[in-house]
């Protein structure tokens, strides 16, 4: 067993506004800078929709993430080095269209223009070139079913349901849609490191934090493509790479990272997972169906004596062990399984997971006419195949089995807090969710009640590893001082 | 082994020293937006070398219970956005001036030593005006000095206040409660030069009605913690995931606690997202919804089976057991007036007999009078008002009868209008017969009213409807259909869940409600059948209960040191204040576009009686006559010259002059100005704007504000039709253009109304300035501190007033050297005596009564202005909040001793022989609050619930007890944000960690509403509103196309069109216009405001998603692109609230390439009669808290794809 630690997160769907905060809060700490504009290292997309850069989840085209043939696993894209010409042409970059072509607006001229006969207006003018710019995309550009025939329409995962299915989902008496908030997911078996020739890009040992040496990228951009979920951008400016850090610099001073502190939705969650790193290939090999539970099965309980030695062994230290006790994600994907990871057949064995959306019945007009008090499963407006195509690897029952606890800890609550769903309706759909009442209570108290320090459990970071105890002077004394910064290894 | 290996070695890791730095902040300061957005968010501001870098929310807002929900974070996508604006390109960094008035003034200044006779030279000289009015929002803005700019300003109120009166200045800020001083600093300037502040609630249509017809409220709802405590949530006209964003994860958790959450809403909404059933009602019938729940619950809850906690709920806290009096006409009978115990003998000579109303007692088998109405509010002995059952003269137990059903004498055949069809229902009702000192009356009780009207037979003879299947009868469920469009079964479903979760938890189901039902012109009517639906199960009082209404930052918790600091009433009183609705519809000449039927189509249940005739000016001049709505300025001349006039006349003192004033009124010397409002005498002169975007995202009618009040290029072309339609007002031929001489906006971002302004004077940002800020979404106080000094050439709104303060000081010296006495005209004001004024409507200038001031026309009092010494009184907390103590909703507190305190403790000023506290800094006038408000005073609030304690005879102050040592300072806010005291001027109860949520004060320590019965009103007892069959709850229809006649100018061969109802909801990407115009919000949303159209009517006019589209009315012309969404429904558009017409806006082709308008370039004002009544309980007058709204949602337009390029 060789343990290591990996800072991990739930992406509580159900609770997501669709707000954006998130993103604007990492545009403003990370990316409000020249040759970055167009990168949001933290989006949200409307689900049915295309997302951001468009279509992001046609591998075809982009041939990110993994494969596996004849029970090997390979990059889907050339791997590095296979061919020199494609450090030069890679033909699965997504180009600036893809994403948009980034704007400001001439303010200036509501200040400066002279007197005339007709109001003065800001153009919105184009930040690559400057000039006048006709825009037709943006990063939530389909944001709320915007031009839901060009954008929802043509979602990739609707590609399993049926044509009367889709046409469906947009009759207004059948509308729906739920939000998707993306981040570097700091996969176990992340695409971009293979994929970079540098070798620019690493986990950080004690975390697991994914990063792009600044020193080292050499702009080769193959982790740009080999990146499924499209999550590493190209720096214009600079000439290299750049993806979410998960906030390191906020982590090591003991904060939520920016999208979690401001995730006014309360939907996230962050805590440490320990897993065994020797059995990752192993994991991400396993057919679709299989995604699932090969990943959960990585997962190591930290309360297991045996576990606990192991860490000890692999040197995770024992304040990490600790805080995966207290390791609220522990909790949604190991012990609920109510927590599912985005697009699992990438088989990049994503470390950010989702709790899936509960969206409204049908109203009793268009619906089954048993008139159950909540959301049934078999009322909801999307139907579970597309959720299973997000969050399964195609596998529905992984995804129902999910659904039925979200449900019964509301069927269990209302019991008891009102009373007119008996005991009996409750016990019963706990016993078919496979729940104990104490476990939906705490499912409950996790959902609602918990505060940030319950929700974003962060371990010590153990920064003073940094220092060198036995020398004067010691490194705090530098800190800040970049001229005193050594150049790359 | 995996081959991704792991980097721990930290020395290979040196570079990742680059994101660490960007992370390091110098400080962190706590401040929030003032911006009406409601979320009083706390928020942590980052200062990197000296420049704001970021920001992020605050977490530390006390953990007031561990059984909800924290507050932590509350922020939204806007908020964090909001540093963009201190460094940005839009940002106002100096003062500016319009080129064209630049020049004039200069060339003036030289002519003149004299800045007031140079401003004179220019105003006076009609071409010199014309010209700078003319090129008013044209660009050519020129930089000024602060003290070229401020010497303008103060020359232009000199010039006016000699000229034409105070009262012809008038300043608008909106919703103080978002940085309060900021707000008090431009209201105390105007105040004390006796100038008019605009209200905003009302205007905004924020102000929902319902409120004070219901409980004699303005508004009052819960913290957004407690809807965790709900279990049954209904969610309508408020899309809370868009525009309640910090709170709406409260609504996720009550979910996952058992609640469920219903939305009713014409799109698939964020919060549709967010629900158990979405009900995609037809927009704005949400009213014809409630009333089919409401057949339902009356049905099943209150007749078929009697739920005893509800019955016994509305025998005690609603007016459902009083009698009401039917009255006969032309072989009709229909409800008449609540029955006044004067009436019966055994009354007879109860002082305020007229105000004190009956209930049928079970136990004497007659008519009782229960204590707590309103008479009993003002009499003379005190203890008496109160909620408990009791008679009001012996004091004995009363067991009130809900409805005479069981002990009739007959049963009456009363008439009902179904005002969508107009047929009239004949329903029998029990009645008894009363004999009084006039002879035999016939009464019967408001609940059995309601079941008539809501078509529940229980058993009586009548047209009422057999089932609930029966759609011809109002108000079934089958009746509803063909309006919202729902399925009966739905409707049926929902009431018996919601009816059954109120009896099993006794009232924790709730309504968020919000501007999608409140910005209709029948709002009050839909709002009151959603209350009649909350009451009747007993969900108002209660924590998880009530009617949420979120419209506006509206809760100045604070209220009444704030109030007497912002309206200077440390100094002189009464203050002039003026509903904006009434003001913008005669001032911006929108009354001169509605014709003589207009009124009667928009509400169809006008029949007749006087109370209901004549276009919507003759009632509005009448409302000002007799006394039941202010208008400014106020007469045919100067207040002042009114003063002199008298004087001249012989007239020693103030009551003389007041005499001589009604004797003028009386033969038509003196005239009101609303009488001829386009006379030059009439127009407002000078506006100050600060804080809002005046002239654009709020003003309904904008380009009529364009037209008549700037003087400028518009887009209207609507017909004049009022020629000949308006009796009580003079019509003339030619409409004013450019009534203003001077606009003046205090503001940080070059916004629509900077651009038109003639002076902008750049404001601080929030991250600049000290203040303070509550809302009504959660329960605590904190500040808006200066993370960074003013920026550039900025000064804080404070600082900006307190400059002109001491120009204007300095001019007055030579121009206003004497004192100046001044008439203050004051309508008849609720929560005072006054709403004993009128029980009959009668009005003087027609001799059916004495023009009585006070009484049967607005109250006079003469003030005394010193203006050489207004900056003196600006800067000081005035000596009268030490002598009358504080008052807020009728009751008043010593609060002495707390201004000695400020004396000695805090810094003074000295003048005159006297000193004071100072508030020169807004941190100073900022503790002073806080020192003396009962919400962040203990003491105080001991002493505000002893003083309740007299009135109502019971025991509150025990409620202050615990707290009473509590000191709250701006230094503790700065620190952390502090949980507000329980205070009689609100009526949550909050000890041991409740949340707050309304008028549980009322249902728990029986303090009565502020209400004719003093109890929650089904009936609304007033003339004016049985006059318009709105008495009881009620269906009106949503007035149509036809009715609002938007579309009525000619049209060139516009090619293919749709024509929709134009809607407004508010929206994602800014609150208002703010933050709507930053690059962040507009690169998330699509560079620009667009409109949304359903897919299948864009497909009519083959427009594509992004197409630019053209939206057109008579009103005016908007360009902008589309957004075709399948999730929005047929026939109606959005354009989600507000955007600037400054930011990539092309020309408008059927403009003849004016530059295109935004969305209230398309909206014309409509004011609704019935809330102009007033002098009569609750009816009665309060600024921000009665008085007709700006709706805006009767609105249609043309939308056609725009050919071709668009011009810029």
């Amino acid at each position: 067993m060789n343990v290591r630690a990996q800072i991990s997160s739930v992406f509580h769907l159900d609770k997501c506004i669709g707000c954006h905060t998130c993103s604007v809060a990492c545009k403003n700490q990370w990316t409000d800078r020249k040759g970055v504009e167009y990168a949001w290292w933290n989006n949200v997309e409307t689900r049915p929709g295309t997302g951001y850069p468009v279509l992001w989840e046609d591998q075809e085209r982009h041939q990110g993430g993994w494969k596996v043939e004849g029970g090997e696993l390979s990059l889907r894209q050339a791997s590095p080095g296979a061919s020199l010409g494609r450090l030069f042409h890679n033909p699965n970059l997504p180009v600036l269209q893809d994403y948009y072509e980034p704007w400001t607006y001439k303010y200036d001229d509501l200040f400066t223009a002279p007197a005339g006969d007709v109001q003065p207006t800001a153009r919105p003018v184009s930040l690559v070139d400057g000039k006048p710019i006709d825009i037709a995309s943006g990063p939530a550009w389909d944001d709320d079913l915007g031009g839901s025939g060009t954008y929802a329409a043509n979602d990739p995962g609707l590609a399993v349901l049926t044509e009367a299915e889709r046409t469906q989902l947009f009759d207004l008496e059948r509308m729906v849609f739920f939000y998707l908030p993306r981040i570097c997911n700091h996969c176990l078996n992340a695409a971009c490191v293979a994929a970079c020739p540098s070798g620019a890009i690493y986990k950080r040992g004690e975390d697991g934090v994914v990063l792009i040496s600044q020193d080292v990228c050499k702009g080769w951009r193959m982790c740009v493509s080999a990146c499924p979920y499209k999550k590493v951008y190209f720096n214009w400016e600079t000439g290299k790479s750049e993806k979410c850090i998960l906030c390191y610099p906020r982590l090591e001073a003991g904060e939520a990272p920016a999208c979690f502190h401001t995730c006014v939705g309360r939907i996230r969650y962050l805590g440490v997972l320990l897993y065994d790193a020797d059995r990752i290939a192993q994991a991400a090999s396993r057919p679709d169906q299989d995604l699932v539970a090969a990943q959960r099965s990585l997962i190591l309980d930290p309360s297991d004596p045996a576990v606990i030695a192991a860490a000890r062994a692999s040197g995770v230290p024992d304040a990490m062990v600790e805080s995966a006790r207290r390791s609220p994600v522990y909790r949604f994907v190991k012990e609920w399984e109510i927590a599912l990871p985005l697009h699992p057949e990438y088989r990049t064995l994503p470390m950010l997971f989702y709790v899936p959306p509960l969206l409204p019945a049908l109203a009793r007009s268009a619906s089954d006419p048993d008139g159950r008090f909540f959301t049934s499963l078999e009322s909801a407006r999307l139907p579970l195949r597309y959720l299973a195509g997000l969050f399964g690897g195609g596998n529905e029952a992984v995804v129902e089995a999910a659904y039925r606890r979200l449900i019964s800890v509301r069927v269990h609550r209302r019991a008891g807090q009102v009373g007119d769903v008996s005991p009996a309706q409750a016990a019963a759909a706990l016993e078919a969710a496979g729940l104990r009442a104490e476990q939906a209570d705490e499912i409950h108290r996790m959902t609602t009640l918990a505060p940030m320090e319950e929700r974003i459990v962060i371990p010590p970071m153990a920064r003073e590893a940094e220092t060198e105890p036995t020398v004067e002077p010691q490194s705090r004394s530098a800190s800040g001082l970049g001229f005193l910064r050594p150049l790359g290894r | 082994m995996s081959w991704i290996e792991d980097v721990i070695a930290p020395s290979q890791r040196t570079w990742e020293d680059l994101y660490r730095s960007r992370h390091q902040v110098d400080k962190v300061v706590r401040s929030t937006h003032g911006v009406n957005c409601t979320g009083g968010c706390s928020w942590n501001i980052h200062v990197k070398n000296g420049i704001v870098a970021l920001e992020t929310q605050a977490l530390d807002y006390p953990r007031f219970s561990c059984e909800v929900p924290g507050y932590e974070p509350r922020g939204c996508q806007r908020g964090i956005s909001a540093s963009w604006y201190l460094y940005s390109p839009l940002r106002v960094k100096h003062p500016y001036l319009r080129g064209t008035l630049m020049d004039l003034w200069r060339a003036a200044r030289k002519a003149h030593a004299d800045p007031v006779d140079a401003w004179a030279s220019i105003v006076d000289d009609p071409a010199s005006r014309a010209a700078y009015q003319q090129a008013r929002g044209q660009g050519g803005l020129r930089r000024a000095s602060w003290e070229e700019a401020l010497e303008l300003v103060a020359a232009s109120t000199i010039h006016t206040l000699k000229r034409h009166g105070a009262d012809r200045i008038v300043g608008f800020s909106p919703i103080p409660a978002m940085s309060m001083l900021s707000f008090a600093g431009g209201s105390r300037f105007l105040q004390l030069l006796g100038a008019v502040n605009l209200s905003f609630y009302d205007w905004y249509c924020d102000l929902p009605n319902a409120s004070p017809e219901v409980w004699g409220e303005q508004t009052d709802v819960a913290e957004s913690a407690d809807w965790y405590h709900s279990k049954y949530i209904v969610s309508m006209g408020s899309n809370v995931g868009m525009t309640r964003t910090p709170d709406v994860h409260f609504l996720a958790e009550a979910r996952h606690d058992g609640a469920k959450v219903v939305v009713l809403s014409p799109d698939y909404s964020m919060t549709s997202k967010y629900a158990d059933e979405w009900l995609p009602v037809h927009a704005g019938q949400d009213g014809a919804f409630w009333l089919a729940v409401n057949h339902v619950l009356l049905k099943e809850f209150h007749a078929d089976r009697q739920v005893p906690f509800f019955a016994d709920y509305l025998r005690r806290y609603s007016d459902a057991p009083f009698l009401v009096e039917l009255e006969e006409q032309d072989g009709q009978v229909t409800p008449g007036r609540m029955l006044p115990a004067s009436r019966l003998e055994r009354y007879a000579g109860e002082e305020h007999g007229d105000f004190k109303f009956l209930v049928w007692d079970e136990t004497a088998d007659a008519p009782r009078m229960p204590q707590g109405t309103l008479g009993f509010r003002w009499q003379q002995k005190k203890g008496q008002w109160n909620l408990e059952m009791k008679d009001g003269v012996d004091g004995a137990a009363l067991s009130p009868r809900l409805g005479l059903l069981e002990a009739h004498d007959e049963v009456a055949q009363v008439s009902f209008v179904d005002h969508a069809t107009g047929r009239v229902s004949r329903r029998g009702v029990p009645v008894r017969r009363i004999p009084t000192a006039r002879g035999t009356v016939t009464v019967t009780t408001v609940h059995d009213l309601l079941f008539a009207r809501h078509g529940v037979s229980r058993g009586l003879p009548g047209d009422y409807p057999a089932s609930y299947d029966d759609a011809d009868a109002a108000y079934t469920p089958a009746w509803q259909e063909r309006h919202t469009g729902l399925d009966r079964r739905d409707v049926i479903r929902f009431a018996r869940e919601w009816a059954g979760t109120a009896e099993r938890t006794k009232g924790k189901c709730s309504i968020i409600i919000g501007a999608g039902v409140n910005q209709w012109f029948h709002a009050d009517l839909a709002y009151r059948a959603a209350i009649t639906g909350l009451v009747l199960c007993g969900c108002v009082g209660r924590n998880g209960g009530g009617l949420n209404h979120y419209v506006g930052q509206e809760k100045l918790a604070p209220v009444a040191p704030w109030q007497a600091l912002a309206f200077g009433l440390d100094w002189s009183r009464p203050p002039r204040l003026q509903n904006a609705p009434s003001f913008h519809y005669v001032h911006s000449d929108q009354w001169r576009y509605e014709g003589a039927a207009d009124l009667g189509q928009l509400d169809p249940a006008r029949n007749g009686h006087p109370l209901t005739q004549g276009h919507t000016l003759d009632h509005q001049v009448r409302a000002v006559r007799r006394g039941w709505l202010p208008f400014f300025p106020q007469f045919d001349r100067s207040p002042a010259q009114v003063v002199r006039e008298a004087e001249a006349a012989g007239a020693r003192s103030d009551a003389e002059v007041v005499e001589h004033a009604v004797r003028e009124l009386r033969d038509r010397k003196l005239r009101f100005a609303v009488e001829d409002p386009d006379a030059p005498a009439s127009w407002p002169r000078l506006w100050f704007i600060w804080r809002g975007n005046a002239l654009m995202s709020s003003a309904k009618g904008h380009e009529y504000f364009l037209r008549h009040y700037l003087g400028t290029r518009h887009g209207t072309v609507a017909p004049e039709v009022a020629k000949g339609a308006v009796s009580e007002a003079t019509f003339r031929d030619q409409a004013p253009e450019g009534k203003l001489d001077l606009v003046v906006d205090l503001n940080f971002r070059m916004d629509t109304t900077a651009l038109y302004s003639d002076v902008i004077l750049p404001a601080a940002s929030w991250y600049e300035k000290d203040d303070l800020n509550t809302t009504d979404m959660h329960s605590f106080i904190h500040p808006l501190q200066a993370a960074v000094p003013p920026c550039w050439e900025s000064r804080s709104d404070w600082d900006i007033f307190k400059a002109l303060a001491e120009k204007v000081s300095a001019l007055a010296r030579t121009h206003l050297p004497e004192k100046v006495r001044d008439l203050v005209a004051t309508p008849l004001m609720h929560d005072t005596p006054a709403e004993l004024a009128q029980r009959e409507v009668l009005d003087w200038s027609r001799g059916e009564c004495e023009p009585v001031p006070g009484k049967t026309m607005p109250g006079l009092a003469v003030v005394e202005r010193d203006y050489v010494h207004l900056h003196d009184r600006f800067v000081s907390l005035g000596p009268t909040i030490r002598t009358a103590g504080l008052s807020a909703h009728g009751i008043s507190w010593p609060v002495d001793d707390l201004y000695d305190e400020l004396v000695r403790t805090r810094p003074t000023v000295e003048w005159g022989g006297a000193r004071y506290p100072s508030i020169a800094e807004a941190r100073d006038a900022a503790n002073a609050i806080l020192h003396l408000a009962p919400e962040t005073n203990g003491e105080s609030a001991w002493r505000a619930y002893h003083a309740e304690e007299k009135k109502v005879g019971l025991p509150l102050a025990d409620l202050a007890e615990k707290t009473r040592g509590v000191r709250i300072t701006f230094e503790e806010l700065a620190r952390q944000p502090r949980r507000l005291l329980d205070s009689p001027c609100w009526t949550g109860i909050t000890g041991g960690g409740r949340t707050y949520s309304a008028y549980c004060l009322n249902v728990e320590r029986l303090v009565p509403w502020r209400t004719l019965t003093g109890r929650q009103h089904f009936y609304l007892d007033h003339p004016g509103f049985i006059a318009f069959g709105e008495a009881l709850p009620t269906y009106k229809p949503k007035p149509e196309r036809d009715a609002v006649r938007d579309l009525t100018a000619p049209t060139g061969d516009a090619g293919q069109a749709l024509t929709l109802n134009f809607l407004t909801p508010h929206g994602k990407w800014g609150i208002h216009s703010t933050y709507g115009d930053n690059l962040r919000m507009l690169t998330l949303s699509r560079g620009i405001h667009p409109l949304w159209v359903n897919d299948e009517d864009a497909a009519e006019i083959g427009l594509a998603d992004n197409d630019w589209v053209e939206v057109v009315n008579d009103n005016g012309a908007v360009v902008t692109r589309a957004v075709v969404s399948a999730r929005m429904p047929r026939g109606v558009c959005y354009l989600y609230h507000a955007p600037e017409r400054t930011i990539g806006v092309p020309r408008s082709p059927s403009r003849g390439g004016l530059r295109g308008g935004s969305h209230n370039s398309l909206t014309r004002v409509r004011l609704k009669p019935t809330l102009m009544m007033g002098g009569y309980g609750q009816f009665s007058f309060a600024l921000n808290y009665w008085g007709p709204t700006g709706n805006n949602r009767d609105t249609y337009v043309r939308v056609t794809k725009l050919e071709g390029e668009p011009q810029w």
